[in-house]
């Protein structure tokens, strides 16, 4: 899923400082999961909102929603009647959903509330780590189903560097070698072969450095 | 000859080769590369300058090989692959080759998070295994990796690093094998301080026979200080350092330990030497070039061949 982490209360006190009326929108998808945009992140948000304004002597009315998805316009329309009673939207969804909603209600100031940080997991309660980087070319069935690309700090595909120490990133003690856990699990599935061959350069078209990607499924759009 | 570098005429001819480093300065002034190649004139094959070494911001090692190269010692140029994508590596190595540079050492380059812009955005497009496969390609196919075609293939002598200290140990010369199927013709080993692991290491790169297929040149570092050692030993990412090296410099009194960390590093080039597939020595002297002629006097590898 989509992570995110919550914006300082200061960074969006400023942002919404120039509005009187507010939406604080949420999102059941990914953020409600990594619990910073849903319903509840959206009581907790708008009642300190509320209470910083009133004791600052400008209160501030918010209207409190959470949509089913901000990233798809069935359930974005759904705000379309009342936003306008609105001076701007606070948006706790991904930046995905805030863009979004920026693009199909034109009319109103979106703002983002949250940082959205990466496509990862929940390794325990409370505790999300990076697992995917979207670069569009899969090569996990080479590599033991552990990425190189976001596993390994320089991204490379003939790891890991001379940097690599005790089972550790060189960045930081607290950081794992992709390519060590990548030849732990190749070792552990009797894959080994598959270190010693040379990668082709990577095509990084099909990540972000193709330009803003688009997905068109023929079977889909009739 | 696939470069006609000093370095690989050296090589070639069987002989045990030099090499040393020397890092370019933090600022625009010639006079500190030119000071530092004095030195080291006459006393090595060829003199690697490092290219933004820890991610630190330095001049660049294109213009310090110039500077070298203007001062007759034969440059070897670092390549990282942290901040630049493969069009600017490509361009960067027609115009080194360009310049009348002929040696290439192929790196990753350490994570910008260790120098002075932790916040740069890093670049990694390829890696370094794949920059040595990517000079072959140009020198030897006279093709870009595009499969484009070039006027003009950039004579270079292809190097790696290789770390046989790094985890997990068990692919060491398996990644090694990598870098010479790539296309490496000689190869520059981390800092070597715990020799046994290194003799292993050697042992299982002969096993596959790679010391027939590459130049393997034993990195070495002499130690300043205790304090040195043991700053390098927690500081340095992939960096082996035993305790009883430290013991053995902290011994000595301080005013002492330079000496101490230069006879120590005569000594590793004897026993370097004497390992089969060791085909020359790295020095890298870090901000203590002046001390590369003495080193390698004492160790008995002067005077350097004059390459015909």
């Amino acid at each position: 899923m989509i992570i995110g982490n919550t914006k300082p209360l200061e960074q969006i006190l400023s942002m919404v400082e120039p509005f009187d009326r507010i939406v604080v929108a949420g999102c059941y998808g990914c953020v409600t999961v990594c619990r910073v945009g849903g319903d509840k992140e959206v009581q907790v948000l708008a009642s300190a909102l509320r209470l910083a304004r009133a004791a600052a002597g400008r209160p501030l009315d918010v209207r409190e929603v959470t949509l089913e998805r901000q990233c798809d316009p069935e359930y974005v329309e759904t705000m379309r009647p009342y936003v306008g009673d609105y001076q701007g939207v606070l948006s706790l969804a991904c930046g995905a959903g805030v863009q979004f909603l920026a693009e199909r209600l034109t009319a109103s100031p979106i703002l983002p509330a949250i940082d959205t940080t990466f496509i990862g997991v929940t390794e325990r309660q409370g505790e999300w780590a990076e697992r995917c980087q979207a670069c569009g070319d899969c090569v996990l069935h080479t590599t033991g189903g552990i990425c190189p690309v976001t596993r390994c700090s320089k991204s490379i595909f003939h790891g890991p560097c001379g940097g690599s120490m005790s089972g550790h990133c060189e960045i930081a003690k607290e950081v794992p070698c992709g390519w060590q856990l990548i030849i732990d699990r190749l070792r552990a599935l009797g894959r080994m072969d598959q270190y010693e061959k040379l990668r082709p350069l990577k095509n990084w078209r099909s990540s972000r450095d193709g330009g803003p990607r688009r997905i068109i499924r023929e079977d889909l759009t009739q | 000859m696939k470069a006609g570098s000093n370095l690989e005429k050296v090589l070639a001819a069987g002989q045990f080769a030099v090499t040393a480093e020397c890092g370019p300065p933090r600022g625009a002034d010639a006079e500190e590369v030119r000071k530092k190649t004095k030195h080291l004139l006459g006393h090595v094959d060829a003199c690697n300058v490092t290219d933004n070494q820890t991610s630190v911001v330095r001049m660049s090692s294109m213009a310090g090989c110039l500077i070298l190269k203007e001062c007759g010692l034969e440059p070897l140029m670092q390549m990282v692959v942290r901040d630049r994508n493969r069009i600017a590596l490509q361009s960067d190595v027609l115009g080194a080759a360009a310049m009348g540079i002929r040696n290439l050492l192929c790196l990753s380059g350490d994570h910008q998070t260790f120098g002075d812009d932790p916040q740069a955005k890093n670049v990694h497009d390829i890696d370094s295994i794949q920059l040595i496969q990517l000079v072959r390609t140009m020198r030897d196919e006279g093709r870009f990796p595009s499969g484009k075609e070039l006027k003009g293939a950039p004579r270079l002598f292809i190097g790696c690093a290789a770390n046989p200290f790094a985890d997990p140990y068990e692919i060491r010369v398996p990644r090694l094998a990598l870098k010479v199927a790539a296309g490496a013709d000689f190869v520059q080993t981390q800092c070597i301080f715990n020799m046994a692991k290194f003799a292993r290491y050697m042992e299982d790169v002969r096993k596959r026979g790679l010391h027939e297929k590459v130049h393997i040149l034993a990195g070495l570092t002499p130690l300043k200080s205790a304090g040195m050692a043991k700053f390098m030993k927690s500081n340095v990412a992939g960096m082996d350092i035993p305790d009883e090296v430290i013991k053995r410099i902290s011994a000595a009194d301080k005013k002492d330990q330079p000496e101490m960390g230069i006879a120590m590093c005569v000594e590793m080039i004897d026993q370097v030497r004497k390992i089969e597939g060791v085909r020359g020595v790295h020095i890298m002297a870090i901000e203590w070039e002046q001390k590369v002629p003495e080193i390698v006097a004492r160790a008995g590898l002067l005077p350097r061949p004059v390459a015909p």
